[in-house]
């Protein structure tokens, strides 16, 4: 790794080219921390609004107006507005109402730090356009399949978890990806909020060591690599669940 | 509760059901028996509400009034164990309905499994004995998408035995089939009257009626107009109606 | 060979408008739309109201009177120059506006029969697709200069413009992929019976295929209005007079807890109350020009 070192100092002393926050210890472990809080965070996001997903499609179904008509409001309130003003609104409206504890030097501190807020925030976020794709791929199941199983004697939660929503899953997986392809990128907001993900993080070291060019190519390329990373394991998911002569 | 029921009385009895899709009053009063063991055909023109009065005998559908009794038991109580009811009555439909993302072996063995709760080794091998029974040996693993629609009824016939249900519904089965899968799917049902099994099918497939049912019932516009044993039934149909009907196909 | 007609998506694309769909507006300022509205907005002042009375005892102005003393400052910015809400809408338009031309020339780069033009054309929307607008935005702001030269004249680049095109290279990427998708809709028959009628390939583009594909681009493309729109609060982290921070500047001016949610809830309205619509409106056009087969 040294060898690797010394090669990109040599490049700033030649070309002025600064990648300092890769040779520099400090500064590599910055970002290197900011980078697992992004991935921490983008995991978080993505498995709890497939879940809200999932549970909102759910409700949906449900024979109850009131039930579905709070699952409604919830979807047109979350899509039709900005997710970053949504996430100032828990931060610092709902997050200051939270009851407080003490923290390992006695101060007070609110029981939701930002990260938490961050992760709620933008899973509501998500989960909003997650029930709408969960709900299409369920109507998608023909009325007949659901028939059969029912004339089979499955109650309806077995209708749903054995029947419906395998078939659903495969055919709003597209959809799906791309809300969470999305979700990844939407996690860089988190930076309004003080949370150190990567782009915080990356600010916070090109304001100290003016290299911003050099900072703004190394986080597009991170981004770049997760994004695509991700698009590839869902694309191997994709194949594994294809079943022959269903939806091709 | 019902009585109990014995063998020798009606194992399906329908009293004046009335059965209304909005305004559309598809049945109008429709009454008859059904013996153990015996094989019924229902046949009549579309939208003469055939397929809505089988799925009213297995409680898919609600009916506005009326009886409907299976083993005793009125179906349309509301306080029926549904469940106790579907594993007496098992239903084919017209297309298939196999849940396209399980393997035919996993379809027929599915309902058994989560249902009625049975240990998978012993469904797993009454499965394989139902498959071979349909004629479908070798196929156990294969995905719908990947039979043909007559192989794929006769797996949901199988996945209904698979219940072990006294009265068997079969729904057109062979309407969205071609000629040549017709025979191999009526063959197989035609054992399965043979074995003692009780049968209600709708159908059109009138010599199929004619050689294995026991019982013939015309429907028209949501009565039944006409009935009778084959032999009678299609040679001396009195109602106008009937001879028209038969005149069509025949 | 297959499991009868698995037609969901042919079912979507052919659906007639649903019965009692009398247009878009009545579809679109339906009860259940101003009520969730409403709700949102009443349940919040109310709570921070009645807040209010517990802790302050009432000397000072109430919440909705507070609400309503920064409104003008929130939806117009401040005096002598646009700002606030008025400035969301106004760098939507223009991030729209610039993001849709570039990106139909991207799209139809990516078509290109050029080898390299194609390349360079899949990188550049690729890139910029999967990018986070926020990165992007800070790339734009900070590494763009504050003024240019163009012969001899020295125009300034004002903050908001330049955050203008930071949103816009996004969408012209997404654009690009629309377009794209759109051509490649066009049944190959279209580009035969052109090549028959000795159309050059820039005139059959320009002619017969992109009037055709209008229709079809008209609803993803105002999803995507109203994507980059609820993004526009973004400019406000890098320092543009926005709705967002005149909101926060409102709630440090005022200092007090009990603002806060029905600050930050009247600005939710305010996008809400401008994005509602511009959604059902995408709805209604969609099945309006659904494609029939």
């Amino acid at each position: 790794m040294e060898g690797l070192w010394d090669f990109l100092r040599s490049l700033h002393d030649a070309y002025g080219i600064n990648l300092v926050h890769f040779y520099d210890a400090f500064e590599r472990g910055r970002l290197l921390r900011g980078m697992w809080t992004t991935l921490k965070l983008a995991a978080l996001c993505v498995v709890l609004s497939v879940l809200i997903g999932i549970i909102g499609a759910w409700l949906q179904g449900s024979r109850f107006r009131v039930l579905k008509a709070l699952v409604q409001g919830y979807i047109q309130f979350f899509r039709n507005t900005p997710p970053l003003v949504q996430m100032y609104f828990f931060y610092f409206a709902l997050g200051p109402q939270m009851p407080r504890v003490e923290n390992e030097f006695g101060i007070a501190q609110p029981i939701l730090g930002s990260f938490a807020w961050a992760v709620i925030s933008l899973s509501f976020f998500a989960g909003a356009f997650n029930v709408e794709i969960f709900r299409s791929g369920v109507e998608a199941v023909q009325k007949s399949t659901v028939e059969a199983a029912d004339a089979l004697g499955f109650n309806r939660w077995q209708i749903y978890s054995l029947v419906v929503f395998p078939l659903a899953v495969r055919v709003c997986l597209p959809a799906l990806n791309n809300n969470l392809v999305n979700l990844i990128k939407t996690t860089t907001q988190a930076y309004a909020i003080a949370v150190p993900e990567t782009l915080y993080v990356a600010s916070q070291i090109w304001s100290d060591r003016i290299n911003v060019f050099e900072m703004m190519v190394t986080l597009l390329t991170f981004y770049l690599l997760i994004v695509g990373i991700f698009v590839w394991i869902m694309t191997r998911v994709e194949r594994s669940l294809r079943v022959p002569g269903f939806g091709q | 509760m019902a009585a109990a029921w014995t063998p020798d009385q009606p194992i399906v009895s329908i009293r004046a059901v009335h059965k209304s899709f909005g305004a559309i009053e598809v049945l109008k009063g429709v009454s008859f028996d059904v013996r153990k063991g015996e094989v019924v055909c229902i046949i009549g023109p579309s939208g003469s509400g055939k397929s809505t009065l089988l799925r009213c005998i297995n409680a898919l559908v609600p009916i506005n009034s009326g009886s409907i009794t299976v083993e005793g038991q009125e179906v349309h109580d509301p306080a029926l164990d549904k469940l106790e009811l579907r594993k007496k009555v098992g239903m084919v439909f017209q297309s298939y309905n196999l849940f396209p993302h399980k393997t035919a072996l996993e379809n027929v063995m599915m309902a058994p499994i989560h249902v009625l709760k049975r240990p998978k080794s012993e469904v797993e091998a009454l499965a394989r004995r139902l498959i071979k029974k349909v004629r479908l040996e070798g196929k156990e693993d294969a995905y719908p998408g990947e039979l043909s629609g007559g192989q794929q009824q006769r797996v949901a016939i199988a996945r209904s035995l698979a219940m072990h249900p006294d009265i068997m519904l079969f729904d057109e089965v062979t309407a969205a089939l071609d000629p040549e899968t017709v025979k191999e799917v009526l063959v197989t049902i035609r054992e399965l009257a043979e074995e003692g099994m009780t049968c209600m099918l709708v159908t059109h497939e009138m010599g199929f009626a004619r050689e294995v049912g026991d019982h013939i019932y015309f429907t028209d516009r949501g009565v039944i107009v006409e009935h009778g044993p084959p032999e009678t039934f299609f040679k001396q149909a009195s109602d106008p109606r009937t001879r028209a009907f038969l005149s069509q196909i025949l | 060979m297959s499991v009868p007609g698995n037609n969901a998506a042919l079912k979507v694309m052919t659906a007639a408008p649903a019965q009692g769909e009398s247009g878009f507006l009545a579809s679109t300022f339906t009860p259940k739309a101003l009520g969730i509205a409403l709700g949102l907005f009443a349940s919040v002042a109310l709570a921070g109201e009645a807040w209010a009375q517990l802790t302050t005892g009432g000397e000072r102005l109430g919440i909705l009177a507070t609400l309503w003393k920064w409104t003008p400052l929130i939806l117009l910015g401040p005096p002598h120059e646009v700002g606030g809400f008025a400035l969301n809408v106004l760098v939507s338009f223009l991030a729209m506006a610039i993001g849709t031309a570039s990106g139909l020339f991207l799209g139809l780069g990516q078509i290109s029969r050029i080898g390299p033009v194609r390349s360079v054309s899949w990188a550049v929307t690729q890139f910029f697709r999967n990018s986070p607008w926020l990165v992007l935005l800070f790339f734009v702001m900070l590494l763009t200069p504050f003024q240019i030269n163009i012969a001899g004249l020295s125009v300034p680049l004002p903050g908001w413009f330049k955050a203008t095109v930071g949103l816009a290279l996004p969408v012209m990427a997404n654009v690009a992929e629309i377009v794209r998708g759109a051509v490649n809709s066009i049944p190959s028959s279209q580009w035969e019976s052109a090549e028959s009628l000795a159309f050059s390939r820039l005139q059959t583009i320009w002619r017969i295929i992109l009037p055709q594909c209008v229709k079809r681009m008209v609803p993803p493309w105002m999803n995507w209005y109203a994507i980059l729109t609820m993004s526009t609060p973004l400019i406000s982290i890098v320092g543009v007079n926005d709705a967002m921070t005149l909101t926060q500047d409102a709630l440090a001016a005022e200092q007090r807890t009990e603002l806060l949610m029905p600050m930050y809830g009247m600005l939710l309205l305010f996008f809400f109350v401008y994005c509602y619509p511009i959604a059902r409106w995408t709805i209604w056009l969609e099945r309006k020009y659904a494609v029939r087969i």
